[in-house]
């Protein structure tokens, strides 16, 4: 089971609809969420982007997962926005953030990667007279939804050594160990991409 | 057999020199590479297929130098790290063994036919849709295996594959790679893989100290680490 916005196979209507479209979709919602003013406004965009979890055959518990890493930015951005501009701007902040958190799982939840490159590539496709190369761009995409899991378990590990060696939470000794593995995972990554042929 | 042709090869990080002076060719069918940590033998694998290129001295596979041929080479010549974890490219299983081949632009439907055939070879069947990071060890050594040999190179380069397995998933991978039709060049700490192989090249502070059939090469590795 995927906690991280991963592909989990289906045969729903969301699954077999093109990728191309999901992405089109996607990209309407971040544009038309500049409109939502209001919590109630934002509390029907929930409804809505859950109503396609419920087309998509996922859980309500799936989607919940997929809010949690916004936990501590949403709750940082709602008090910011109740001290500053009252409870109604804080919920229609994190309300709209959380729409679109839920919103882009639902397409990757429900669509593969290589579909998602392929349709990134095809719509990237006229910018080779830019000389961008489409296939990179896919290939951007796919490395970003690849390496969420990766960073995930990067940071267990750190936190786990630390825990391990009796630290007690330490922003600094959590961060810096977390990004040098990090950029070694990427040199690492970096050298396969080349065996595996990205440079040919 | 491909012809690999190592010929004057020094390497240097900086001003350290981790290889020296290396000359040699090989053309059998399997060849293992033993020698301690910092030796010089993971930076000579890296030579092999052009993710090192020397910094003095050449390099070439059939004929082809990795210096100036260095695409055409990684065609022919696959690589297996030692950690799965870091050549796993794309999020699912089916995906990542498609990687390959999408890149060298393979057709779809034959891509997708060869992905299964790779699949179902490595045990990896029922686990196409999975996601790749939740595999066991042995299953992502598995599924580095299947990445590389489903483009079908003739040579396959392995870093010490075994490194991260238990003993079970090590004599797998193990089987797996004696059944292999490519040329394979195995770099080892586990000697006993090495039972069947043609030829063992033995590193020692960046330098080829010994080139023998496996009792006399491994004898010779075992007398260094006393």
């Amino acid at each position: 089971m995927s906690a991280l916005g991963l592909y989990l196979p289906g045969s729903s209507p969301v699954h077999r609809a093109p990728a191309g479209a999901k992405l089109t979709v996607l990209v309407a919602g971040g544009v038309g969420s500049v409109l939502l003013d209001s919590p109630r406004q934002v509390l029907a965009a929930v409804g809505l982007v859950l109503l396609g979890y419920v087309a998509a055959g996922l859980s309500l518990r799936v989607a919940a997962r997929q809010l949690r890493p916004l936990l501590w930015i949403g709750t940082a951005t709602a008090v910011f926005h109740v001290v500053v501009t009252g409870w109604q701007r804080a919920a229609t902040v994190v309300g709209v953030l959380a729409v679109l958190v839920l919103l882009a799982a639902l397409v990757t939840l429900t669509t593969r990667t290589t579909d998602l490159v392929d349709a990134v590539v095809s719509g990237c496709r006229p910018l080779r007279v830019l000389h961008v190369d489409p296939e990179r761009i896919g290939l951007v995409v796919a490395l970003g939804i690849r390496c969420v899991p990766v960073v995930v378990a990067l940071a267990e590990e750190v936190r786990d050594a630390q825990r391990a060696r009796g630290l007690t939470a330490s922003p600094r000794a959590f961060a810096v160990p977390l990004i040098v593995r990090s950029l070694r995972h990427a040199d690492a990554l970096g050298e396969a991409l080349i065996a595996r042929g990205v440079d040919d | 057999m491909p012809l690999i042709e190592v010929d004057g090869v020094t390497h240097r990080y900086g001003d350290r020199t981790v290889l020296a002076d290396v000359d040699v060719r090989v053309g059998e069918r399997r060849i293992g590479v033993v020698g301690a940590n910092g030796s010089g033998k993971s930076t000579f694998a890296r030579l092999l297929n052009g993710l090192v290129v020397p910094s003095t001295g050449r390099v070439a596979v059939d004929g082809l130098d990795t210096r100036t041929d260095g695409r055409e080479v990684r065609r022919r010549v696959g690589f297996c790290f030692t950690d799965p974890d870091a050549q796993i490219v794309m999020p699912t299983v089916a995906e990542d063994v498609g990687f390959g081949l999408r890149r060298r632009g393979v057709p779809k439907h034959e891509a997708r036919a060869r992905v299964d055939t790779a699949l179902a070879a490595y045990g990896l069947a029922d686990h196409a849709d999975h996601p790749a990071h939740l595999l066991s060890g042995g299953q992502k050594q598995m599924l580095a295996l299947a990445a590389v040999l489903v483009t079908e190179p003739a040579v396959l380069v392995m870093d010490e594959p075994t490194t991260l397995l238990d003993v079970r998933n090590a004599e797998l991978v193990s089987r797996m790679v004696a059944d292999l039709p490519q040329q394979v060049l195995l770099v080892t700490h586990h000697l006993e893989l090495l039972a069947g192989f043609e030829r063992v090249l033995v590193f020692d502070q960046g330098r080829l100290v010994c080139d023998d059939v496996p009792p006399a090469a491994v004898a010779h590795y075992r007398r260094l680490m006393r």
